[in-house]
């Protein structure tokens, strides 16, 4: 386990190297933030209208009570959707879908000797490789939780209008009251700090790969094993040390 | 010129590589040749700084490889061209942004000027007007071409070519032999070839070295080996039934 952090640490160190020529890295970001934002857009917007929607109802039936205000379960749904459903759940949802692509594809670039192309040519392989991966993991999975918690909130909406459990007004009144920001700057954290652990994670699993198509595939399911591990611990964390 | 001095390479308790040392004959194909398993390409990978040497040293014009971190490899490194066994292309990258690759990272070209030199060195290898396919619509041959058209991008002083005819056709074979012949006689690039194609020794040998088992076992011209005594060199070459019909005829 030890060997194994050391290596990912001295990987991580070797990717943020000083680049060879700052404008061909640039290129590697800007295609990395299409890939992962952009490829990743659809799946969100999916799993977040019907967390969102899914969240409501649930908490409107279990606060079915005359003695609590409706308008609570706006406010439940809120809190929970932007510190718990938008940035974990699309985190291990974008594990699957970003990380995966990742290992895989650094893997299969080990396996076919591109890598050590790259090498040869003298490129810092894990700089060109990974950094531009860890960098728009870390914008790109950010902007993609607040598109998430909007649709949540929007969902929930939905859900409101089309089972009138509660009524709109009332969830619209729930999700203005007590608002504390601090939730914002916890989600906000998470999602830096997922973002990460997602891009580095797999792309280290894939670097390291050693084989043929067998191990990439390998790779690419112990990199989202990890990872999901590793964001459920980090959620722990940020959530026990911020709240 | 580049030059092994006693070299050791061990995998965990396998001992891959046994000192050796050779001289690579500058302006010239220098083949390293051997059984499957033999060290070839492990050696040609320590050459170049792929796999570290458990000892020994490899020397660039003068300058210990061996001893050089990456920063200070870069400049030989940008010196070296090479050809891998499976071509290695970037799947994601067109022929012209492979061959343009190292162009855009090593040199301050301008775009026209890049463009200039990928179209060149694809006429050299003719596959002019291939610029915009990407890896996975080429052939072998082609996806071995393309290998060759980016290795030369940089005007290297020195190739490393590992297994130019694995996957091929004789016909295609014979033509990527004749392509690295020629690209070496023309540039006056130092040139080293992993093989076991006996068609390739005997075409474009100029010096072969003959690995076995880890170890160096002889060293010489092409047309040396016709004439070698050496046993195990003799099991090697004349294994297949074509290679002792053309001995008979010697």
């Amino acid at each position: 386990m030890f060997y194994s952090l050391g290596r990912y640490i001295l990987l991580l160190k070797l990717s943020f190297k000083r680049p060879e020529k700052f404008s061909v890295y640039w290129n590697e970001v800007m295609r990395e933030m299409v890939s992962v934002g952009i490829g990743s857009l659809g799946i969100i917007c999916i799993i977040s209208v019907f967390i969102g929607a899914v969240a409501t109802i649930q908490v409107a039936f279990q606060l079915d009570s005359p003695l609590v205000p409706l308008s609570i379960a706006g406010r439940i749904s809120r809190d929970s959707t932007i510190l718990e459903f938008s940035p974990t759940i699309s985190a291990l949802v974008l594990a699957g879908r970003v990380g995966s692509a990742i290992a895989s594809q650094i893997g299969t670039m080990r396996v076919t000797e591109q890598i050590d192309a790259l090498e040869i040519m003298g490129v810092n392989a894990p700089g060109f490789l990974i950094a531009p991966k860890i960098i728009s993991g870390i914008s790109m999975i950010p902007l993609l939780t607040v598109i998430s918690v909007a649709l949540g909130l929007g969902g929930g909406y939905l859900a409101c209008v089309i089972t009138r459990d509660i009524t709109p007004a009332d969830y619209i009144q729930g999700l203005q009251d007590g608002f504390n920001p601090i939730i914002v700057t916890v989600c906000a954290v998470k999602s830096i700090v997922f973002g990460f652990i997602i891009t580095s994670v797999c792309a280290y699993n894939g670097f390291y790969t050693e084989g043929g198509a067998l191990e990439v595939g390998q790779s690419a399911t112990r990199g989202v094993v990890y990872s999901c591990i590793m964001i459920l611990f980090a959620d722990l964390m940020i959530s026990s040390m911020l709240l | 010129m580049i030059e092994i001095k006693h070299i050791y390479k061990t995998f965990g308790d396998n001992e891959v590589l046994k000192d050796i040392s050779a001289k690579f004959m500058p302006g010239k194909n220098n083949l390293i040749i051997g059984g499957s398993g033999s060290g070839k390409t492990t050696l040609l990978k320590c050459i170049v700084g792929l796999h570290e040497p458990t000892k020994g040293s490899v020397i660039f014009d003068g300058q210990d490889f061996t001893n050089m971190n990456f920063e200070e490899r870069v400049p030989i490194r940008t010196e070296i061209g090479m050809l891998f066994q499976n071509s290695a292309l970037f799947d994601s990258m067109t022929v012209e942004q492979n061959i343009m690759f190292p162009l855009n990272l090593f040199t301050e070209k301008s775009r026209a000027e890049k463009l200039e030199r990928a179209n060149f060195c694809l006429e050299r290898v003719d596959l002019a007007g291939k610029n915009k396919l990407y890896p996975s619509e080429l052939s072998g041959g082609m996806k071995k071409r393309v290998g060759i058209a980016r290795a030369i991008s940089m005007q290297p002083k020195y190739l490393f070519v590992d297994e130019p005819n694995s996957g091929l056709d004789p016909k295609t074979a014979i033509l990527i032999d004749d392509l690295i012949n020629e690209l070496t006689e023309e540039y006056n690039i130092t040139t080293v070839i992993v093989t076991h194609d006996m068609n390739s020794v005997m075409g474009i040998g100029d010096h072969v070295i003959f690995l076995n088992d880890g170890k160096k076992w002889w060293e010489g011209s092409n047309k040396e080996i016709a004439h070698t005594d050496n046993q195990e060199l003799n099991d090697f070459v004349f294994a297949s039934k074509f290679m002792q019909a053309a001995k008979a005829k010697l």
